[in-house]
């Protein structure tokens, strides 16, 4: 696989909630067909960033950037930019009075107006794919948390994006449940899918990802390859992080 | 929808029990009621005004007498309150929606349904039936019906739409923020997202109160018989009138509850399958 031009570019990025600087400054970028996990701390900006790049909350300074063009340049129209970066949430945050496959073709049918029937088909075709055939007619409810996660990935999937982020999609599931929506991940990176990924499954960062970075405080602290990373951490704070993470019997 | 129904929990193993046990509960409590019931019973048949209030009030002859017309008029009622409760239900929506937008441009709305709200749920019914039963009709503006049911009936809609529409606002707070996020990262617009992700599930959350407010508005109906609409409660005061027996007023309630009780249990039977439904979404 061949590095190519950014993808995503975060120039400068800077975010108060309130008093709370939650980005210090974050520069960032992700190559096409790059798998970048962010890791650290709870509250140490991860998941923010992740929602600046996707609009869901809007920073205070600095440039977010989709292939050189800004995320809020009119180009991107009303919904350009979240057909292009499709985000996955800890929570699933799957509609649950709707069933999978309704769940899964609501934004192609409703935002990018694909027919019903084309739309059900790509999302059979995912489900299938993802080892989720003859769930599309149940309801979220009735599937176990690591069926709704990768029925949550397989719906941000619908609009065929190009970049995908994955918010500790992890984190809410059974240890038993965990593995297979990795797996599900590592396909995605061999199929080539440009991935910003925060995590706290450090096993898993070190496997998938191109490049890994440490925040804290709303700053990266260290951004290196995993295999440097994990194991020749430079900064003080990554080492006591990994530490801590490998006393806690999780790496 | 379909879920996963706990199968009803056998007897514990190693332990049954006697038939003196199983039933011996129940025995007791009926007949500790049927003996407290005869005793009040008793007690009211034979003190010295209850031949008076009988005749008064419990007059079968009366009431046999007035039924047909009280019958009549809670037909009127029950009209009211069926046309009522569907045009409540989608103007207080509208308003809650209203109330829900964010964004410069949709301030109108939702100033008006802020406003609106205050005002007509710190208004008596009654002062709303009153002013727009006789006040309107009384206008005489050509165009506009003049008939004070139609007006009562709007003054009801108006005044009990203010609060459904907090019970649905309640409802759409309910729903989760991620719902929203989620909405809004695969491209939906502020409408689509109450559309398709918060008001439905507002919905379903806010079934059992707003069976409640259906309830309260049942009995509520009877207001519109202040500006002479003929249901059942001016029906029997008409009979009332005339005959100076109350017995018609008891006819009238007895077909209230008669509507009342049962739609108060279904109510409680909605609010309890919504609770079971939510304890097995957090388990």
């Amino acid at each position: 696989m061949q590095q190519q031009r950014d993808r995503v570019t975060i120039d400068r990025v800077t975010k108060y909630y309130g008093e709370k600087l939650v980005l210090d400054d974050v520069s960032l970028s992700v190559a096409e067909h790059e798998v970048v996990c962010l890791i650290g701390a709870s509250g140490s900006g991860k998941s923010t960033l992740l929602r600046c790049i996707t609009d869901l909350v809007e920073f205070d300074a600095g440039r977010i950037s989709l292939d050189g063009v800004s995320i809020h340049d009119e180009s991107f129209g009303r919904n350009g930019l979240h057909k292009r970066v499709g985000i996955v949430f800890q929570a699933y945050n799957l509609f649950p009075h709707m069933k999978v496959v309704d769940n899964i073709t609501l934004a192609p049918r409703k935002v990018h107006g694909i027919p019903r029937e084309e739309s059900e088909g790509r999302a059979r075709e995912l489900l299938a794919l993802f080892g989720l055939d003859g769930y599309a007619d149940s309801y979220p409810e009735q599937l176990s948390g690591g069926q709704q996660q990768r029925v949550a990935i397989v719906r941000a999937l619908a609009t065929n994006p190009e970049v995908l982020l994955l918010d500790e999609v992890t984190a809410a599931l059974d240890p038993e449940l965990i593995g297979g929506v990795l797996q599900v991940i590592k396909d995605l990176k061999g199929q080539g899918m440009t991935m910003l990924i925060v995590t706290h499954e450090m096993g898993f960062a070190r496997d998938v990802s191109d490049r890994v970075c440490f925040l804290e405080g709303g700053r990266i602290l260290e951004e290196a390859p995993p295999e440097k990373l994990f194991s020749a951490p430079e900064h003080p704070r990554t080492r006591q992080f990994l530490q801590r993470i490998i006393e806690a019997g999780r790496l | 929808m379909s879920s996963r129904r706990p199968t009803p929990a056998a007897a514990p193993a190693g332990r049954t029990l006697s038939p003196r046990e199983k039933y011996l509960p129940s025995v007791i409590s009926v007949t500790s009621v049927v003996l407290v019931v005869l005793v009040v019973r008793r007690a009211v048949i034979s003190a010295e005004q209850w031949p008076r209030i009988k005749a008064q009030f419990f007059n079968l002859d009366a009431m046999v007498d007035v039924f047909p017309d009280v019958l009549a008029g809670f037909g009127v009622n029950m009209s009211v309150w069926a046309v009522a409760l569907v045009v409540i239900a989608i103007w207080a929506l509208v308003l809650a929606v209203f109330r829900s937008l964010t964004g410069p441009w949709f301030a109108p709305l939702r100033v008006f349904s802020i406003v609106y709200i205050d005002l007509l749920r710190g208004l008596p019914s009654l002062l709303m039936v009153l002013l727009f039963g006789f006040g309107v009709p009384a206008l005489q503006i050509p165009g506009l019906p003049r008939s004070s049911l139609f007006w009562g009936a709007t003054a009801m809609v108006l005044s009990y739409s203010a609060y459904a529409a907090e019970v649905y606002r309640s409802g759409m707070d309910a729903v989760h923020d991620g719902q929203r996020a989620a909405a809004k990262a695969l491209g939906l617009s502020q409408w689509q997202t109450l559309r398709y992700s918060i008001v439905p599930q507002a919905i379903r959350n806010v079934i059992p109160s707003l069976l409640n407010l259906a309830v309260a508005l049942q009995k509520d109906v009877a207001l519109l018989s202040v500006v002479g609409v003929r249901d059942a409660v001016r029906e029997a005061q008409i009979y009332t009138a005339r005959t100076f027996n109350y017995s018609s007023l008891i006819a009238a309630a007895v077909l209230f509850l008669a509507a009342t009780i049962p739609m108060a249990r279904l109510t409680d039977y909605v609010a309890r399958k919504d609770r079971e439904r939510r304890l097995q979404r957090t388990a």
